[in-house]
């Protein structure tokens, strides 16, 4: 669905099902050079399982308009205003990478608004190596490739998003490709990979937040590698939250490498 | 980068879409020879169902076995996914069906597959999509033959059986330029001599009873997305509601909502399979497995020998032409070196200077080529094409495709070069005998 937020067009994924305020509403949040549909399986099924879903096409990315985020905070605020205009009290956020950054920052900045934060694929600080962050700007089909290298974990993925037979690691890159190519006016990629590598308040985010907070964690993700993951879960627990984590035998592409057991661990995580 | 992340085309065409079977350690891919899978609960059948989750069902849908067959094709290629077919044919059908309806119109190259010319000027036709032919090369004609109902380009690699190049950089822009895909036939090349989403084409087909398979045993087909086609972009909205607007012949569902690169595929899949049903054998695809694992070494033998049976027959004074890109009297050669740098493949036709019945006679002296109907085995092969795989084009069309009466076409195995020159040479003495 297409909603109006801060004055431009956003369009939300809602799997499949017709936006419900009455139900409890689940925003997923996606990453760098990503879409609403790297979260297909998460989100379809949930929205068929009695939650609305809001897997929202980040301003400048693909279908929604408006000027790509230049910062976390930028982009968390995003959320509230999204939340708004959606007229949703209260929701659970699921971010993915850069997205997990925004979860977090939104839900520190929301606070009893977010019944349950979700971070997949996260670390704090999320610092990016000089070299790809050049390469996005200067080489970024040279950095497309750098990062779906980096972030795949099996040459034989399960049946996933596109059903039995996706070639995960070609579809990642063509889903990049087209990201890149739909803001004609920003480097997305590069601009993300700033947001991400720039963002210092993480530490400070965790410790404000007010609800459970759950690591989806890819063993063998060597974007976001599961050590640097450490330091928020530990913040997490010594501030005193409700924290669970989830180790995955998969890289950084867990929504696509491994469909099923991230859609359980969010789903019994938001259930809880 | 490379190394197991980012393997290279040998180790892809071992090991993409397979890993040992967790269950029983086997190495090599099992034969999922089940028409049904169990489902774990109500849910788990609601889910599968409703594409909220991934997995199989129901093997014209699909199957353990040929989602490996599948992921290795989209590996190789270079593209999203892939859908087995039950043969080439099938893979060309599904791909048209998948994209238009009676009203549409598709632009495709006169240097086709008998199969597939008679396709679209006859059977098409019939249910309402127009096709105009085009020679591959003429560029210009391409771009006039676009009409406001076109859905979609079409041609081969190389054209079966003059070895057309068709010019995939230029013709798929001006495929895109007129909001339409780029359906490229790679049957004859293979993903080891080119990969033609590198060069702009959106989807590719193969019959994979040729090359892939390679041994001649089985038949079957496979469709390829590049994803990179957007079927809401400027110049194509409107064009692909089947991609675009809510389907409901399947839970409503906007295919280019659920998937920003794979609506096609989902489409093909869910509807095509599930309606049409031209799925392919699990059987069939390990079978097509076997022969891809040793794809990249085929290939190189079969270009070697191919490089050695045309340097033979351009030498032989009864031979009138030798139709193959690799020299520069072909029209595409230059073309070839751009695109084909590994060669324009092993499936070439050659010209001889006599009459009718000494092409016969030619034929029937060969004993280590096969005469048969098809291309791409192991072993080599001979046929006439005025009277077999094109026979039911007009003169015009077979002109068109570059194909005369006495038109003999080979597709070059892996036998000792020698022997394959041997067979040659006493069939084209024999041929002049015959007077």
């Amino acid at each position: 669905m297409k909603l109006l937020v801060n004055g431009a067009e956003t369009y939300c994924y809602t799997g499949g099902k017709a936006f419900d305020a009455a139900r409890p509403t689940v925003v997923f949040i996606h990453g760098v050079l990503h879409d609403h549909s790297v979260w297909i399986l998460q989100s379809r099924y949930l929205a068929n399982h009695g939650w609305n879903v809001l897997a929202v096409d980040l301003p400048g990315h693909c279908r929604s308009a408006g000027e790509a985020p230049s910062t976390v905070e930028e982009a968390a605020d995003f959320i509230g205003a999204l939340l708004d205009a959606a007229g949703v009290q209260r929701a659970a956020l699921v971010g993915h990478s850069w997205g997990s950054l925004i979860a977090l920052e939104a839900a520190s900045r929301l606070r009893e608004r977010i019944s349950h934060l979700v971070l997949v694929g996260t670390s704090f600080p999320m610092k990016v190596s000089q070299v790809l962050l050049d390469a996005s700007s200067n080489e970024p089909m040279k950095a497309l490739k750098m990062v779906n290298v980096f972030s795949r974990s099996t040459l034989a993925a399960p049946p996933s998003a596109l059903g039995p037979g996706t070639w995960v690691y070609g579809a990642s890159m063509a889903l990049g490709r087209r990201v890149l190519a739909s803001n004609r006016a920003v480097n997305v990629f590069h601009r993300g990979f700033k947001a991400c590598d720039s963002y210092a308040n993480g530490e400070v985010a965790i410790t404000q937040i007010t609800c459970p907070v759950l690591f989806v964690l890819g063993a063998q993700d060597q974007m976001t590698m599961p050590r640097a993951a450490q330091g928020l879960i530990g913040k997490a627990r010594e501030s005193g939250k409700t924290v669970r984590v989830t180790n995955l035998p998969v890289g950084h592409h867990q929504m696509t490498e491994t469909p099923d057991e991230t859609l359980f661990a969010i789903r019994d995580f938001i259930a809880s | 980068m490379s190394g197991y992340s980012d393997p290279g085309f040998d180790t892809l065409a071992l090991h993409a879409g397979a890993a040992p079977d967790p269950t029983t350690g086997a190495r090599a891919v099992p034969i999922h020879l089940t028409t049904s899978f169990v489902f774990e609960s109500s849910d788990h059948a609601a889910a599968l169902f409703n594409l909220e989750r991934a997995g199989h069902v129901y093997s014209r849908i699909s199957n353990p076995t040929n989602a490996v067959f599948e992921q290795r094709m989209a590996a190789l290629e270079g593209g999203i996914g892939a859908i087995a077919t039950a043969s080439g044919q099938a893979a060309l059908h599904l791909s048209i069906a998948t994209l238009m309806g009676a009203g549409s119109h598709i632009v495709a190259s006169t240097a086709l597959y008998g199969g597939s010319q008679n396709l679209l000027h006859y059977t098409l036709r019939r249910f309402g999509i127009d096709t105009t032919f085009v020679k591959p090369g003429d560029i210009d004609g391409w771009r006039a033959a676009v009409q406001p109902n076109t859905k979609l380009f079409f041609g081969e690699t190389v054209g079966n059986p003059g070895l057309d190049v068709l010019d995939i950089p230029t013709v798929s822009a001006i495929a895109h330029e007129a909001g339409v895909p780029l359906l490229v036939d790679s049957t004859l090349t293979s993903p080891w001599l080119i990969k033609p989403f590198e060069h702009g084409a959106d989807l590719v087909y193969h019959s994979a009873t040729k090359f892939l398979s390679g041994h001649g045993t089985v038949i079957g087909g496979v469709v390829v997305d590049g994803g990179s086609f957007d079927w809401e972009g400027p110049h194509s909205a409107g064009k692909f509601a089947e991609l675009t607007e809510a389907y409901e012949g399947f839970h409503n569902m906007v295919f280019s909502e659920e998937s920003t690169v794979g609506a096609f595929l989902l489409r093909a899949r869910r509807e095509g399979l599930r309606d049409f049903g031209a799925c392919m054998s699990p059987h069939t695809a390990w079978l097509i497995l076997q022969g891809i694992e040793t794809l990249p070494l085929r290939m190189a033998r079969h270009m070697s020998n191919t490089q050695k049976v045309v340097e033979f027959l351009t030498s032989q004074p009864f031979v009138s032409r030798v139709g193959h890109p690799m020299l520069d009297t072909h029209p595409s050669h230059a073309l070839a070196q751009k695109l084909l740098p590994r060669g324009a493949g092993s499936v070439f036709s050659f010209d001889l200077k006599g009459h009718r019945e000494q092409g016969k006679k030619f034929i029937e002296t060969l004993k280590v080529f096969s005469h048969l109907a098809n291309v791409g085995d192991c072993r080599s092969l001979v046929i006439h094409p005025a009277s077999t795989t094109h026979f039911r084009m007009s003169d015009e069309a077979l002109a068109g495709a570059g194909i005369s009466q006495g038109t003999i076409r080979l597709s070059i195995g892996l036998e000792d070069p020698e022997d394959l020159i041997d067979d040659l040479k006493r069939a084209l003495k024999a041929a002049e005998k015959a007077v």
